[in-house]
Parts: structure tokens; sequence; C-alpha cells
């Protein structure tokens, strides 16, 4: 009789426990929460945003860009003679821990007679892959537009780097002490004291402009509708990953151009929404402490019950 | 047979020639392992900025996390839901988990480039940080598991502890430390068996996450919302397969009986669990309309089915058979298929699905960075044999028992 008692089903009441748990626990997480994306205010569109417009109908692949980035950063430069060698271009190229930006060239195709030279750097996009993702918080997204790195923080996980939706940042691999992640920082430093970033400052055939992003657009738009049979008929970064600081206008169409294939919706956002999700005001996790709790208790004074019944029974 | 078992150390000898092979493949990682402390990540692996994780992620961190299931799956069976045959088990499960977590920390440890930055996370806060939460209940579940490992440490040493030499004033002070430990933690022991059980909910989904932000750097016949629940599910799913395989394994090691009638009684749970996550994989790939990339023949349709044929539907059809849940032979082969499978997906969502745009070739894992991996295992395996030699982990017959069953078989 007691032997009976106590293998009462195990299985069933533990399934049944286990079912009602479940559910109860999807249904706390999917109780409505504010999971739009909260951003910080300097994360918002705002007047102050900044950002670079690039022309690919201008852009002549001179390499100055590339040059005055490692000047800038206080990268070892090579002679401005080895920027001139356009061997380079036999190869497409990513940025790297030193390079925070190069470019490469696609042969002419559609209306463009002239090869095709696009400039690759860090995007610096309205919401950042990189800073949502980062398990301490490194990067920053500035009112300014720019997305820069804090070496004081980072633990060197690369999470950044498998976020990133553009495969932008990059890691000092061969360092064993401080490896650093390297991407462009929108000359952060420079810009801070009122110069523009080296890249845009030294093109010499004006193919970067630098100016608040929402003026930026009015101009990439304009150009497009003075010129449209010399422009494809898009600003990559408009809407892009929810927008980016740097705005591309091209001859051709930007996969051709080897951009990557983004949507418009912003990076981070379904990963956000599963972490608020489960992280509702830690209400799920506590609920979930709390049934559990509950659990344990019924079924500890169950135990206990069936224990001094069989005890009684020994007596008797 | 003796009905009477109970954990206790287990007498054995601890270099078999098998122990001695583990030993080697140690001293091997460890060679690679001074290597990536002196000269940096990128002399040991073959990573690089487009594959910025390899194994040391996908199989140390992510398969290591979802073997431990089996710690919070026992604690879960035993102690909160309290079913009778689970006592036998909750011991070498809560030895499992807490070595296994050892080693994931220990593998983020060596995978990270800045090592000695490891406790930021404790003092940086970045809630929208998937890997943040990862990081923090993963600290936090080790000290748990540490915790609720302290009774074994109590069991063994109380009313026995006897120093050597000179230390021998501090018997007395060492004996009432571990009665205090003893006493206080009978007490609020309950707390951190259900905390550890919400600690691994949360960390073993989120470890799901971790890959959602990849976007369409991963491929879409892994790339789902839904891959959370889908990490969560099968970390239930492989926590029992991965307490029976390491039973069997140590009983075989250890020359002693497979507790067969508690093995095959849990083992009876798993199709039912296999059986709901394979209704929640197909039926996103069928929402998701993602077959479509089963009709072409590549590695990512290959891994696949690899991971759903032979890691959810063969063990699932093998464990609905009474012959193979009364057979350790065959409850060994399905539920070794089914750890093999969950950690199939972790290196599927981690390594194989991730297809950078800017890739030139695909990352194959270096010799340094395999023999990393295999001598963390290998000193996790030397760890384990350690303890349950020192520790009472395993339940045996009484001593006498063992010896006369030992006697009439020799």
């Amino acid at each position: 009789m007691d032997e009976k008692v106590k293998n009462q089903n195990p299985r069933r009441t533990f399934l049944k426990q286990f079912a009602v748990g479940t559910a109860a626990s999807v249904g706390v997480s999917l109780i409505p929460t504010k999971t739009e994306a909260k951003f910080k205010d300097t994360q918002r569109e705002n007047e102050t945003r900044m950002g670079v417009l690039f022309d690919a109908t201008l852009c002549a692949g001179c390499r100055n860009c590339e040059r005055a980035c490692k000047v800038a950063h206080n990268f070892p430069v090579d002679d401005i003679e080895t920027f001139r060698d356009r061997s380079v271009y036999k190869e497409y190229r990513r940025p790297s821990p030193n390079n925070y930006t190069v470019v490469n060239e696609f042969p002419p195709s559609g209306v463009a007679t002239f090869p095709i030279d696009v400039k690759v750097q860090c995007m610096h996009c309205n919401e950042p892959a990189c800073a949502s993702a980062c398990i301490v918080g490194a990067f920053t997204k500035h009112a300014s537009g720019a997305v820069t790195w804090n070496s004081d923080m980072c633990i060197g996980c690369r999470y950044c780097m498998v976020a990133c939706p553009f495969q932008i940042p990059t890691f000092e691999y061969d360092k064993a002490i401080q490896p650093k992640i390297q991407k462009c920082d929108l000359c952060f430093e420079r810009t801070k004291v009122g110069k523009i970033p080296a890249c845009v400052e030294n093109c010499p055939v004006g193919a970067l402009t630098y100016g608040p992003r929402e003026e930026l657009l009015l101009l990439a738009k304009e150009k497009i509708e003075r010129h449209p049979d010399k422009y494809y008929h898009h600003v990559f970064g408009e809407y892009e990953v929810g927008g980016t600081s740097w705005l591309y206008v091209a001859p051709v169409e930007f996969s051709e151009l080897k951009f990557p294939p983004v949507g418009d919706s912003p990076a981070p956002g379904v990963t956000e929404a599963i972490q608020h999700g489960i992280f509702a005001y830690f209400i799920p996790p506590l609920a979930l402490f709390s049934w559990l709790g509950g659990v344990m208790y019924v079924n500890n004074r169950k135990n206990k019950k069936i224990e001094n019944e069989a005890n009684e029974g020994e007596k008797k | 047979m003796s009905e009477l078992i109970y954990p206790q150390p287990v007498k054995a000898k601890f270099f078999t020639p098998g122990m001695i092979i583990v030993s080697l493949i140690a001293l091997n990682g460890i060679v690679f392992l001074a290597i990536r402390f002196l000269f940096g990540i990128g002399a040991v692996t073959n990573l690089n900025n487009q594959y910025p994780w390899g194994i040391w992620i996908g199989v140390d961190v992510a398969a290591g996390v979802v073997l431990a299931a089996g710690g919070f799956v026992s604690a879960a069976m035993g102690h909160i839901f309290h079913l009778p045959y689970m006592k036998l088990v909750v011991r070498p499960a809560l030895l499992t988990a807490m070595l296994g977590y050892t080693f994931v920390a220990f593998a983020v440890f060596v995978d990270i480039g800045r090592w000695y930055y490891i406790w930021h996370p404790l003092v940086m806060w970045n809630g929208t940080s998937p890997l943040f939460e990862v990081g923090i209940c993963v600290m936090i579940y080790l000290t748990v598991l540490y915790i609720e490992f302290t009774p074994i440490l109590t069991e063994r040493f109380r009313g026995k502890v006897n120093l050597p030499s000179i230390l021998r004033v501090f018997n007395g002070l060492v004996e009432w430390i571990l009665k205090l430990l003893d006493n206080t933690l009978g007490k609020v022991m309950f707390l951190f068996l259900i905390a550890g059980v919400v600690l691994s909910t949360l960390h073993q989904s989120s470890l799901g996450t971790l890959m959602v932000i990849a976007g369409y750097k991963m491929h879409p016949l892994w790339q789902t919302p839904i891959l959370p629940l889908l990490f969560f599910i099968s970390a239930v799913c492989v926590g029992i397969p991965m307490i029976i395989f390491e039973s069997l394994i140590a009983s075989r090691s250890f020359k002693i009986e497979p507790e067969m009638h508690v093995l095959s009684k849990i083992a009876g749970y798993v199709p039912l669990l296999l059986g709901i996550y394979l209704a929640f994989k197909l039926g996103d790939m069928f929402i998701r309309q993602s077959f479509v990339y089963m009709t072409e023949i590549n590695k990512f349709s290959i891994a696949f089915i690899i991971e759903i044929v032979f890691g959810v539907i063969l063990p699932m059809i093998m464990l609905m058979s009474r012959r193979v849940l009364n057979s350790p032979f065959w409850l060994f082969i399905a539920s070794a298929l089914v750890v093999l499978g969950v950690g199939i997906n972790r290196i599927n969502n981690f390594i194989i699905a991730y297809r950078p745009f800017y890739a030139k070739s695909a990352y194959i894992p270096s010799f340094g960075e395999i023999s990393v991996t295999l001598g963390c295992i290998a000193l996790t395996v030397i760890l384990y044999r350690a303890i349950v030699m020192i520790f009472p982990v395993i339940s045996l017959p009484k001593q006498d028992d063992l010896k006369e069953l030992k006697h009439n078989r020799g």
C-alpha cells in the first residue's frame, strides 16, 4: 500500500507540473511589455548627428583617405608613393587593425564607364549592433553620430565582430596583452576640436562630404534628382539597419559593389526584444523562482505525509 | 543484490592505461595553452576578422554549457519534483555540472583577448547584451554549484579532520567550520537549488539569443527568433541522456554494476522531450519556410540532416523501445546519440551556420585549437576521476558487499 502511494505515477505528476510551469512562464513572458528598444537620447536622430556622404561616381581610388586615416590615428605610414600602387585593387580588401579604412575598385558596369571605387569603413549605425551586443558596454554612440570603443572596458570577447552587420570591428590577434578592437571612430578626437574627419579633409576630388546627416540626405537625393542617369536611385544608409551616419550614392546597384545584404530593421532589434521579454523587470525569472519554490514545498509536504503514514503503519 | 547503496568514494587504480592517454592529451593541450598566453590568440588559432569565434566558443562554451545541463535537470527532477529514483544520480550529475561549468569558465578565460579583465562584466553592465546575461548567469550558477557541492565536502571530512603535524592545532577550528557550514547550508539549500534551476533556464536560453544578432550572417536553417526556446528545450532534452551516458561510462571504468533500474526509468522521459523539441524545430522550419534550403545539397543541409536524424529522431525512436531501455549497451548508444546530436546542434549554430559575407575561405579549427579543447576536456575527466575517488559522489553497495561481489566474480 505504502509503496503504491509513493510511486503514484511520479512521471505523470512530473509531466503535469512541468507542463503547467512551462505554460505559465511562457505566458508571463508574453505579458505585453515595452519591447521597443529604449535608446538613450544621444542615440535618437537629432540635429547634432553628423555623417559623411560618399559619392562613388567621384572617387578616383587615389587612396589619400587611407593614408590620411593612418596619419590621424598614429599608425605607421608608408611613403605616399606606395599608396599610388593600384595593384592592390586586384584583391578585395577589408579594414584591418591598423587600417581603419580601405578603398576597393570594381570594374565598370551599367551606366558607369570608369571603374567604380568604393571606400569601406565603419558605417556608424544609428542603432549600432556592436554597442547593443558588447558584454561590458564598451561602445558608445555619441550625439555627433560617431560610435567609439573604450579600451579600458573591453575584455576582448569579439562578440561585437559577430554582431556587426557590416563586419567592421577588427581584433589584434597577434597581441598577447591588451589586444584592441580596432575600427573607424569617425575621427572623434578631431571632430571634438572642430576639425573634420581626416579622410574627408584629404579627399582631392570631393567624393566625401562631412555634415549634418539630415543635410547630407537632402544633398544625396538632390544629386540623384539632378543626374538621374548617373546614379542608381538609392541612398545606401538612409534606412539600412535603421539608418547609418555614413551615406553612399553610387552609379550601380549596391549589391554589385559588395555591400552586404542587410535589411532596414536595426540589427539589434530582435535580440533586444527577446532580452526585454525574458527580463521584463525581472518578472519572468522571479515568477519561475516562486513557482518552482511552490512545487518544491507541495512535494516536500506530500513526501513527509507519506513518510509519516508509513511510520505510523509500521508502529501499528 | 544489496539494496543498501549509498554515495561513497570509489576505490580504484587512478592511472589505468586509459587515464595515461587522457593525461597525455591534457599535457598536449597545456603546451598550446602556454603558447596562447605567451604569444596571443592568433598564434594558436585560425580565427580572423571574419571568423571571430571558433571551437573555443562553439564547442567549449556552447556545447560545454548544454552538456552540463544534467545538473539542473536532475536537481529539478530530484529536489523540486521529488522523483524518488533520482537520488542515486543527483550527485554524479551535480559533479558533472560543477566540473562542466568550471571548464566553460576556463574556456572563456582562454578565449577572450584580455583574460585579466574577465571580472569586468561584474561591474560594467550592459542589459541589452545577451552575452552579458549569459556571463553573469554562468558566474552566479558556478558559485551556486560549488555551494550545492559543499555538503558532499563536509560529509567527507566532518568528524574525520586530521591535519598533519603542526597544523593539528587547527583540527578543532576546521571541524567547527564544517559543522557550521553543514548546519546553515542545510537550512537554506533549497534556495540555492531553485536558484540553480532558474539561472540555468535563463542562460541556457540566452545562449541561443547570442547568435540572433548575427542576422543574415547565420544560415537561415538555424537563424530564428525562437533560438532561445530551442536552446532551452534541447538543454532539457540532453540532461537525462547525459546523466545516463556518464553513469554508464563510470560503471564501466570503475567496474561497478550500472544502476539500470534508475537509468531505464529516467530514460523513459526522453522520447517525449525529444518529441517536443522536434515539433518546435520542424514547426519553426515550416513557419519560416526555411525548408527550401533543404533542396540544395551543401554542408548546411547535410549538417542539418545529421543533427536532426541522428541526434533527435533516431534516439527518440530507439528510446521508445523496451529492449533499448533495458539493455545497458543500447541505452548507452541512444544516450550518446542525443548527447552528440545536441553537441552537433551547438557546433552547427555557432560555427557551421556562421557564414560571414566577406569571408574568403571557411573557418577550419587549427591543430592548436583542437589540442586546447581536447586538453581541457581531458583535464575535466582527470578531475572527475580524482573527485569521485576522494568524495562520496557515486552510489555503491556497502564496501563489504562490494568486496564479496568482486570476490564471487573473481
